[in-house]
């Protein structure tokens, strides 16, 4: 998957090296609680709704709405400095978590809070892949 | 345990530069908290609680090591710019259970003339929110109040008119200040017409980069009894961190829901009473959706509340920020809570620029924000009085 975007490598941590490692498969995991069953972001093992440790991973759909989004016009980020203007974003997922993301494949000006979008991945080479955000088609 | 009336504020000093290439930042906390001793007619002597961030060396250790400080007492809560509001409330705690008599707070930093200095200590594993939020091209902290502001606008109906009058009226105040980094008055039109840095916020919405610093001495009633300076009484004081809570993160309000209510139950006073406030700005959104979290409007209508020169000093309802605020005059180390209860200080002792001197100020509230309202951020309100309040 080509884009204009920046791809850094995230930075994987023994708590977080699954959910990573499937992104590399184009795959996005979802860390929910086996307590509470509420989905957990930024993902973690730990609950912070009940306080427990009985995690595990499920996949999420790839689907979700903007929930908020700025446009950048002037950047400092190494790499992104060049690829003005672009999008940032909270994309609320369909299960509910608001997560930090691109929105791309479209121009700034087309993205709207509430537009449908969906999952794609971003290759970092090293082994995993950076979740953006697409739009979904017409509402 | 209330802290109301249990400690004044006896010194206030603000550095009086905005560009320091030739000073440390070691030398800044010393410079600014000789400035603050010497308002409240006080030495570093006299000190015995101390207090400040962790972005200089090892905070309060290299700190109290520097100046020479003996302390019993030391705070170093980091929640980024509101970190001196919550050290004022911290202080006013020590001081009421009996653990110090005299704190010192002090803030330092050059991210004009200089690269901000790293953390003491430190190392480690990244936590996951700076994982999870560094892959995306976050371009400083205006991107965060970007988003937020999106959300805001779309809830509510804000406009980029209704942002532009809040740093409007920080620009009128901002005139009088001989110190200020701006100091020209500005139009809507002109801050609306200045460049876009990340949509909605433009350039003007956002707060002025500066050098300098400031320090604070709070201190016991039995020593306020002593001094021949006017003091300034703490009153109340609420603090709050809110976070992305589960990726459940709601972007139209901010911590100051929170830390606003317990502030003003603890100082026994509502809105209404309130002569003067300081309202953290370090965008022109961040003083918005804070009015409306304190209860100064309803939420969702701070952008119409902002209209009609509300905050504009001597006259208008609810006149903040009179030094110019983060907006116009000076964002210390990137962290503007010092400066904000430097101002409210001011205002209670009569001593701001006689233009924005509001008449018969008794009762006022300095807020501060840290972190971001796009995502997680520190927020603490103190209320402060005349010394007879």
């Amino acid at each position: 998957m080509s884009t204009d975007l920046p791809t850094p490598a995230p930075r994987v941590t023994t708590e977080n090296q699954e959910f990573w490692a499937a992104t590399g498969e184009g795959k996005l995991l979802l860390r929910r609680c086996e307590d509470c069953g509420n989905p957990i972001w930024y993902p973690r093992s730990f609950c912070p709704d009940c306080g427990t440790f009985n995690t595990s991973w499920s996949e999420a759909s790839g689907r979700g709405t903007v929930y908020a989004f700025t446009v950048v016009h002037r950047s400092m980020v190494p790499g992104y400095r060049e690829a003005t203007p672009y999008v940032v974003a909270y994309v609320e997922l369909e299960e509910g978590p608001r997560i930090m993301t691109n929105v791309v494949g479209c121009g700034p000006d087309a993205v709207h809070v509430g537009m449908p979008v969906k999952v794609v991945f971003h290759d970092t080479g090293a082994g995993n892949a950076l979740y953006r955000f697409e739009p979904a088609g017409s509402e | 345990m209330s802290i109301r009336g249990k400690a004044f504020i006896a010194g206030a000093y603000e550095h009086p530069r905005r560009e320091i290439p030739d000073r440390t930042n070691s030398e800044i906390h010393a410079e600014v908290a000789a400035g603050a001793l010497a308002d409240a007619g006080l030495s570093f002597s006299d000190v015995d609680a101390y207090f400040c961030d962790g972005s200089t060396g090892f905070g309060p250790m290299s700190m109290a090591e520097y100046m020479g400080l003996k302390c019993k007492h030391v705070d170093s809560t980091e929640t980024g710019g509101s970190s001196y509001v919550f050290h004022v409330g911290h202080a006013a705690e020590a001081i009421a259970a009996g653990k110090c008599q005299v704190a010192l707070i002090t803030l330092a930093g050059r991210p004009r003339s200089a690269a901000m200095g790293g953390r003491g200590g430190g190392g480690g594993d990244p936590t996951g929110d700076m994982v999870f939020e560094g892959l995306w091209g976050m371009a400083g902290a205006v991107t965060g109040y970007a988003i937020a502001a999106s959300r805001h606008m779309y809830e509510f109906g804000t406009t980029s008119e209704q942002l532009a009058e809040v740093k409007v009226a920080a620009s009128l105040h901002a005139q009088h200040n001989p110190n200020a980094f701006l100091r020209k008055p500005m139009t809507v039109e002109e801050v609306l017409d200045s460049p876009m840095i990340s949509w909605p916020l433009r350039r003007d919405d956002c707060c002025v980069v500066t050098d300098g610093g400031g320090a604070l001495v709070v201190v016991s009633p039995e020593v306020a009894r002593d001094l021949e300076r006017t003091t300034v009484k703490i009153l109340g004081h609420g603090e709050h961190v809110k976070h992305a809570d589960n990726g459940r993160i709601d972007l139209t309000y901010t911590g100051a829901v929170v830390s606003g209510p317990i502030a003003f139950e603890e100082a026994g006073v509502s809105q209404a009473d309130i002569d003067y406030v300081s309202i953290y700005d370090s965008f022109t959104i961040t003083v918005v959706e804070t009015l409306e979290d304190l209860g100064f409007c309803e939420k969702g209508q701070g952008g119409r509340f902002v209209l009609d020169g509300t905050l504009v000093a001597p006259h208008g309802r609810l006149p903040f920020n009179t030094d110019g605020g983060g907006l116009c005059n000076n964002h210390p180390s990137n962290r503007g809570g010092m400066t904000k209860v430097i101002e409210a200080v001011r205002q209670l002792r009569g001593e701001t620029q006689p233009e924005v001197q509001v008449p018969d100020c008794a009762i006022a509230l300095a807020h501060g924000t840290g972190g971001s309202i796009g995502t997680r951020m520190g927020s603490s309100t103190v209320i402060l009085g005349r010394e007879d309040a």
